[in-house]
């Protein structure tokens, strides 16, 4: 009789877990406020904690529960909201950091590590709420702690809203100067966006858009350590077809063993399962990095020539991979390459293997874009402004979804060190281009929607 | 069959006299049924995988889990305890 189980496939997971870093990142509770409108803040605060109290209490009890039934590490519980200013704009002189700061507290009592959805939606243009709330984002990050933040600037339907870019620089730059004696760190908790996904369960971006469910759980799973090591174990003179579908083999098994948590995890939460985000996302611990995937391909460092081939192919063999493995893919899927929150990229950056410029490079094919970089604090915000501009462009022309999440580190300069803590790592302070973008990005006005034919 | 209640135990570390007895004993102790056992030992390491059923254990998941790994600490061994559908899952299409 032949045995009940496989053994190497039992060791090959334990070795996934245990020395891969196999894990998943995030179990997010989508959660939609729709009805927590009022004309009050304090009434509409009021609804939004006492509605992430009801439906959040036990997450984290259950996540740990799950973690403990698989001992396959479930990092991050998270809650992602529908975006704020839209929730809160009917309020009587709206007092959004109010609101953050219940939010906040709501997310603390329930346990969670994140909570996301302090957002605004204004690719096309501003309501006077979402004016409001533009100028209230960066009090309510630094006066949070668990409160993530973000902004779709623009879309490839509706094209790019500069008007928006440089008022994000604006917030960007703000929230770094009031977080200043950290590192400038609330500006870690901000993003904005092209093309933002309704789903997604990372952070600083997740929120729960307008045609989402009642409540749903969404998982980001990981893994570029197990990726990694099995293109180690390749012989160096595999070639790219080789690669490639060892790639989507290991993104298949961190796949389902993700889709198995978030089904039994939304099963004792009773709630429905939402999507698995497919995504690599490093963390600074040694072979947890998306950019020894690189270097495992042959490439000496992240950042050599080469580098933004290898990302494309890995970014698509994932997803390629992970969509046969669950009926529901969605999120940001692909290969994240966060800066600060990866080892590998830590140091390509601090050698001058990786450069911000590359970087853009690399975000026409990655699964997100700009990610966890910090920069001098001394930055003037229209340059800040143009780094928005040229990765939003990237994103509406190719019809994908870009962001930048870049932290201007107030009283620090080339050759000093950011340090955030935590999954959000440390790292280098990377320099910009020294010329001045203010008159463009002063313009003002929104950028057309592109032609979606002629594709060339 | 509840696959909910089949889980996989997995022994590993240096081989030494009695790890198959206390394991197992630990085990019986807590009314959990092994339905299978392979061993082997692999580059000087023991390694044994115990396919069991906790349909009659009269303690929670988590406090079995605890009671192996005491017992792990004492023999010096790794033991990991699973519940066995994430290995069906990760592995077949």
């Amino acid at each position: 009789m032949t045995a009940n189980f496989n053994q190497s496939q039992i060791l090959e997971t334990i070795r996934m877990i245990k020395i891969h870093h196999l894990d998943i990142r995030t179990t997010t509770l989508s959660l939609s406020l729709r009805d927590c409108a009022s004309s009050d803040t304090k009434k509409t605060a009021k609804k939004i904690y006492d509605k992430i109290l009801k439906y959040a209490s036990n997450l984290v009890k259950f996540a740990d529960e799950i973690e403990n039934d698989y001992s396959i590490p479930i990092v991050n519980k998270r809650i992602a909201l529908t975006p704020i200013s839209l929730v809160a704009e009917s309020c009587d002189n709206v007092d959004y950091t109010y609101i953050a700061q219940m939010i906040d507290k709501a997310g603390n009592e329930v346990g969670v590590d994140f909570v996301g959805g302090f957002s605004a939606l204004v690719d096309k243009g501003f309501t006077k709420g979402d004016l409001r709330f533009f100028e209230q984002i960066p009090e309510a990050l630094s006066t949070t702690k668990k409160l993530c933040s973000s902004v779709n600037l623009g879309t490839s339907k509706a094209g790019v809203n500069m008007d928006a870019v440089l008022k994000t620089a604006d917030v960007i730059k703000k929230t770094a100067e009031l977080t200043k004696e950290f590192d400038s760190i609330g500006a870690a908790k901000f993003v904005c966006f092209c093309n933002a996904v309704t789903d997604n369960p990372f952070m600083a971006g997740a929120f729960c858009a307008i045609n989402e469910a009642e409540c749903a759980l969404n998982i980001g799973v990981s893994g570029p350590g197990v990726v990694s090591s099995a293109i180690e174990e390749l012989d160096k003179t595999a070639d790219f077809g080789e690669v490639a579908n060892l790639v989507k083999k290991m993104a298949f098994k961190i796949t389902t063993a993700g889709e198995l948590i978030g089904r039994k995890l939304a099963k004792k939460l009773n709630i429905p399962f939402g999507v698995i985000d497919l995504s690599l996302a490093p963390t600074p611990l040694r072979g947890d990095s998306v950019a020894e995937i690189f270097k495992a391909m042959g490439l000496e460092q992240a950042g050599a020539h080469g580098t933004t081939m290898a990302l494309a192919m890995l970014n698509d063999a994932v997803k390629k991979g992970g969509i046969m493995a669950s009926s529901y893919v969605g999120g940001l899927s692909g290969a994240f390459i966060p800066v600060s929150e990866d080892a590998g990229m830590i140091e390509a950056a601090k050698i001058g293997s990786l450069t911000i410029d590359k970087l853009e490079a690399m975000t026409s094919v990655c699964s997100v874009g700009l990610d966890m970089i910090a920069i001098p604090g001394d930055t003037p915000n229209s340059t800040i402004a143009g780094i928005i501009a040229d990765e939003m462009a990237i994103g509406m022309i190719n019809k994908k979804t870009t962001a930048v999440r870049i932290i201007p580190v107030i009283n620090k300069g080339i050759g000093d060190n950011a340090e955030f803590g935590g999954l959000l790592g440390s790292a280098p302070i990377m320099k910009v281009n020294p010329y001045s973008s203010e008159i463009f990005v002063k313009r003002g006005g929104r950028i057309p929607a592109p032609l979606h034919s002629l594709n060339n | 069959m509840n696959s909910d209640n089949q889980i996989i135990i997995t022994v590993t570390g240096k081989d030494k006299v009695g790890i198959v007895a206390k394991v197992s004993n630990c085990i019986a102790q807590n009314s959990v049924n092994i339905e299978d056992i392979k061993q082997t030992i692999m580059q000087d390491n023991f390694v044994m995988i115990m396919l069991c059923n906790i349909s009659k254990m009269q303690i929670s998941f988590k406090e079995f889990k605890e009671n192996i790994l005491q017992l792990a600490n004492e023999l010096g061994m790794e033991i990991w305890v699973q519940k066995k559908d994430i290995f069906d899952k990760m592995h077949n299409i």
